[in-house]
């Protein structure tokens, strides 16, 4: 029989299916017996970093953002602009989804403040899912705040046993990982249990699977930028399977210690080096950015 | 780590390798000098100075020196700042060597003194200070600091840490680093928590010191 890690997801749904709590009261007391710090302090400092994740999504969709490099010229902006007037695929929620994750992402590669969650290149991804589909599903603050902190337990999940870096495991480590969390998290703030956030880390862990990490010019603006969107709606992909009770035939920590083997056996090239992937493709063809958009 | 290590630090972006830690280092040298210097050379090293431009890593290494913190919105305005608070500085590229990609050296002009350090970011906005004037330590701003720099001689950790002791701050590590030019040492004592502006005091008019530097423990924002 296979020996359980000291931290892994499957311990922490333990410590909670008997009594019934959500999987963020686990992760709660682990924190608490970790830091020796009260809860009512740990809660409010998770509403504190929500704050600075709010202003951040409000100046990206506002302003558009362009970055230092060029590369970035506004794009969350133009999204949400183009669904207000009617251009939307499927609805403004969904397109609100994907307007908001790059609009954090953006801020981030133009020098904004954000919050790392796990990375800042990835910071975009957690963050604009929970508040999207709170705000559609009008979800209590309470319920929010506690959805984080389950998005953060299962990124120190993910941090034991794989990697939540570019640079050792390729971009699964980081929109990966988002992505994780943030499929989990979306399942205990509506209300399933804590089976099903395992079921929801592992599909979406699932399908970044063996994702590279290629930054053109080696910053963090292409393909960054729209990976945040991918890892949402990745996330909200997977959330919605494990909420109709759609089960996973591999538990969520066999599915993390894999994405962490894949990693370190992804070459150097994938591995933020700026040496392989899209980071080798000619910019627009050798057009400039601005041409290439013309 | 825990919770609010995943979802955290604060910082201002890009990368919190290039960025946040860029910042860090500079901040680091502020604390040391006690001060913003009035000039300062920086040496970009690797990645620092092939792709340190996009990432912002000069304006975080100002905004460092300048005393801002790696979540600071003012970090995008860090030379019109250092303009303003008469800080003089030039960038240059620099090979140190079979180092950490992302590292930098630093020379600081301040009217009280010269210092050269050299330090690396080294992922997730954690820092390596790896050498300050030609002593080789190993810092990483986690813990409040001080540096002494002395003729090398016996009987100079036994007052630093009788001081210490009796003022109950617990030491975390003690470290003495020698060089070989003038028998000189450098003693590196990481503390568990910030001794008084009295601790440090006493300290300081110790007659066995040349140099005397506190630097406060540099956080992670936010
Ligand atoms: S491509 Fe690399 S730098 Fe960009 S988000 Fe993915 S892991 Fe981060």
């Amino acid at each position: 029989m296979r020996t359980m890690k000291e931290i892994s997801l499957e311990r922490f749904i333990q410590k909670v299916e008997e009594s019934g709590q959500p999987l963020s009261e686990a992760f709660l007391q682990h924190e608490i017996t970790e830091t020796g710090k009260p809860r009512e302090m740990l809660w409010e400092l998770m509403r504190t970093r929500m704050a600075v994740m709010n202003q951040a999504l409000k100046r990206g969709l506002e302003s558009p953002q362009r970055s230092r490099s060029g590369l970035i010229q506004g794009e969350a902006h133009r999204i949400a602009n183009w669904a207000a007037t009617g251009g939307s695929l499927l609805g403004g929620g969904f397109s609100k989804l994907i307007a908001s994750a790059m609009a954090i992402a953006e801020v981030n590669a133009c020098m904004g403040r954000i919050v790392a969650a796990p990375t800042a290149g990835s910071c975009g991804v957690l963050p604009a899912t929970l508040f999207t589909v709170a705000g559609e599903r009008a979800v209590s603050e309470e319920a929010l705040i506690r959805a984080f902190l389950t998005a953060g337990g299962i990124g120190l999940v993910i941090e034991r046993s794989a990697s939540l870096s570019g640079a050792e495991g390729g971009c699964q480590a980081e929109v990966g990982s988002a992505s994780a969390m943030a499929a989990g998290a979306l399942v205990e703030m509506l209300g399933g249990p804590p089976v099903q956030v395992g079921c929801a880390v592992a599909f979406a862990l699932g399908n970044l699977m063996g994702l590279i990490c290629d930054p053109v010019r080696g910053l963090v603006e292409i393909p960054c930028v729209k990976r945040n969107a991918l890892g949402e709606v990745n996330a909200v992909t997977a959330a919605e399977m494990a909420l109709a009770g759609c089960g996973s035939v591999f538990s969520a920590d066999a599915v993390i210690e894999t994405m962490g083997k894949v990693g370190r056996h992804l070459p150097e090239e994938f591995r933020e080096t700026a040496r392989g992937g899209l980071a080798l493709l000619p910019i627009g063809d050798g057009m400039s950015p601005d041409q290439a958009r013309a | 780590m825990g919770i609010f290590d995943i979802i955290g630090p604060v910082m201002v972006g890009p990368s919190s390798s290039h960025t946040a830690g860029a910042v860090r280092i500079g901040l680091f040298c502020h604390r040391l000098l006690g001060r913003t210097p009035s000039g300062v050379v920086i040496g970009l090293h690797g990645s620092f100075a092939a792709t340190g431009e996009g990432h912002g890593t000069p304006l975080a290494l100002l905004a460092g020196l300048l005393g801002l913190a790696p979540d600071d919105e003012r970090i995008p305005h860090a030379a019109e700042l250092a303009t303003e608070s008469g800080l003089a500085y030039r960038f240059e590229d620099e090979d140190l060597g079979e180092v950490h990609p992302n590292s930098v050296h630093i020379h600081l002009e301040s009217e009280e003194a010269q210092l050269d350090v050299y330090g690396s970011s080294t992922g997730g906005a954690r820092i390596d200070i790896w050498n300050i004037d030609g002593f080789a330590i190993s810092l990483d701003g986690e813990f409040p600091t001080l540096l002494f720099v002395y003729p090398d001689r016996s009987g100079t950790v036994a007052v630093v840490s009788a001081i210490l002791a009796n003022a109950a701050i617990n030491i975390a590590t003690m470290k003495v680093h020698r060089t070989t030019r003038g028998g000189q040492a450098l003693m590196a004592v990481q503390l568990d928590e910030e001794p008084s502006e009295g601790v440090l005091e006493s300290l300081r008019h110790l007659p066995h010191f040349q140099q005397v530097r506190f630097i406060p423990a540099l956080g992670f924002g936010g």
